[in-house]
């Protein structure tokens, strides 16, 4: 297997009501990404898009295609990947494994999505086609009920007053808000807030809050995937995927023998761990999928930066900002940054290349020395999908 | 070889307030909401048994952001219900205030009823679904 790396990256503002349609943003995102390599179209052999819902915000199916061809990467083969709000880091393991192979040398690898034209109420039912469609969604399961569930469980499981947990969570959408001013393809990158407001906010699902759910967002994230071969005549700062890991999950309710942990993440990141040869304590920056405040701090759990339990301690320590022991989300993560759910694998991905290149420093949110990261993200009920990068 | 027992079986059964589940041949599991294979030991070899509907509450939520069409039923209370028999199986409570609903219901024992979701454009049709009562109240369907 060959080592394959990142020679480019390119990211949309995230924001709410764009003007443009999900193949425009995906061509705004590819072509800075390719202009950053210095690949042409006709350099790219293939490309790989996560998107989730166009069939319903613009009526558009088939998008890969489109895409490809608008790029002038005239009839190389596009496969589209929906794997909910995992879809684009399910298209970057699966690209990375074609260059890996040796099949491809240099692909294209993103995805994009235009949630905000559905409107709230559309948006909600079909984000809540995730879920199990004929077993749980009948009894009206949204997701923010999903983890609303597991928050309440949380607190029985591990013993803990659901008034320090409500704290914890509300320390985890104030550090995302934080960081989110620092990055300004963020969403909400003129608002911070405060616990005050997460923790009096209106109840979506009890016990979360608005503030506790990230938001409905349009945008796109592309990267250029290279052989170590080629990357050579790219780049002089390539970063490697050194690790991948995915894994499946059964319907919420069969997940009982572990809730409120997530088995398939552990499974997943332990996969992406392995083959890079590194633990948890060797990661330096880390971009987890924060769809509401109670998912962090499962997430920092299963990932192994914490006991199971004692995930919100990370946040009400300061462990998670820069200079703690592992920052997490400091692009803002989805809760400020935003989350169109297609590209939000892509996006996370893309913000580790920087953190690793070390380009954010003029943003404020770099991570000093950092050359180990993760990116984790989760679809649905509990694809996971896990990626260590690392600087050559 | 056929699927044991289909969406179709389980929702006509859940109708008539009979909850239909799966017991494995092989390690004596049962498995419910159905699916092909035993949750434990991934046997195909079950056979359908009916379950007694009693449990208890092991988490719940109340929604009050609901999905398009179904915003007249919020707010609604959702709760994880483990069943005497083992497994964990999705429904509502209706026994009391959706607002009042605390982590106090946790451990509730409960017994099975049922609704019917009508279905929405996507749903291919409608879909009986669990709402459990509070074990010993006189409500035969809630």
């Amino acid at each position: 297997m060959r080592k394959v790396a990142i020679v480019g990256t390119g990211h949309t503002d995230f924001v709410s009501d764009a003007r443009k349609t999900e193949i425009e943003m995906f061509c705004e995102a590819a072509a800075e990404a390719m202009a950053e390599a210095a690949v042409r179209p006709r350099d790219i052999q293939a490309l790989y898009c996560g998107n989730v819902f166009g069939d319903f915000s613009e009526g558009q199916g088939m998008i890969q295609s489109y895409i490809a061809n608008e790029l002038g990467c005239h009839h190389v083969p596009a496969t589209r990947f929906e794997g909910a709000c995992a879809s684009s880091t399910l298209a970057i393991r699966d690209a990375f494994i074609w260059v890996a192979s040796g099949f491809y040398d240099i692909v294209l690898v993103g995805g994009t999505e235009k949630a905000t034209a559905m409107g709230t109420p559309l948006a909600t039912r079909t984000f809540a086609m995730g879920t199990d469609g004929k077993y749980e969604f009948p009894a009206g399961l949204t997701f923010p009920g999903f983890f609303a569930l597991l928050a309440n469980l949380y607190c029985v499981t591990y013993n803990i007053p659901m008034e320090r947990l409500r704290e914890q969570m509300s320390l985890v959408s104030v550090q995302s808000h934080f960081y989110g001013t620092k990055n300004p393809h963020a969403q909400f990158k003129h608002k911070e807030i405060t616990v005050e407001q997460v923790s009096n906010g209106f109840t979506v699902a009890s016990p979360l809050r608005l503030l506790d759910c990230c938001p409905f967002s349009d945008g796109a994230a592309v990267l250029v995937l290279a052989s170590e071969e080629a990357a050579k005549k790219l780049t002089d700062r390539p970063v490697f995927i050194t690790g991948i890991g995915q894994a499946s999950s059964p319907r919420l309710s069969a997940q009982a023998p572990y809730l409120p942990r997530i088995r398939a993440r552990e499974i997943s990141v332990r996969q992406a761990y392995d083959m890079a040869g590194v633990d948890p304590e060797d990661i330096d920056v880390c971009e987890l999928h924060d769809c509401f405040s109670i998912a962090s701090i499962i997430a920092a759990e299963n990932l192994g930066f914490a006991e199971n339990g004692r995930g919100g301690e990370l946040w009400e320590n300061g462990e998670t900002k820069i200079g703690g022991k592992i920052p997490i989300n400091i692009s803002g993560g989805l809760k400020s940054k935003g989350h169109p759910i297609g590209a939000t694998g892509a996006s996370q991905t893309c913000e580790v290349v920087r953190q690793l290149r070390g380009d954010l420093t003029a943003d404020g949110r770099q991570v000093a020395g950092a050359r180990t990261g993760l990116v984790d993200t989760l679809g649905g009920d509990g694809i996971i999908s896990n990626l260590v990068l690392q600087t050559g | 070889m056929k699927y044991k027992l289909p969406f179709q079986d389980y929702h006509k059964a859940l109708i008539k307030n009979k909850l239909m589940g799966l017991k494995c041949s092989e390690c004596g599991t049962i498995t419910c909401p159905p699916q092909m294979s035993c949750s434990h030991c991934t046997s195909f070899d079950l056979e359908i048994v009916e379950l007694s509907g009693k449990g208890e509450i092991k988490t719940y939520t109340t929604i009050c952001v609901a999905a398009e069409g179904r915003e007249s039923e919020a707010p609604y209370i959702i709760v994880l219900v483990e069943l005497e028999e083992g497994p964990w199986i999705m429904g509502n409570l209706y026994d009391m205030d959706p607002q009042r609903a605390s982590l106090a219901l946790v451990g509730e024992p409960v017994q099975l009823g049922m609704r019917v979701f009508p279905g929405d454009k996507y749903s291919d049709g409608p879909a009986a679904r669990p709402v459990f009562r509070f074990a010993g109240s006189n409500e035969k369907n809630p």
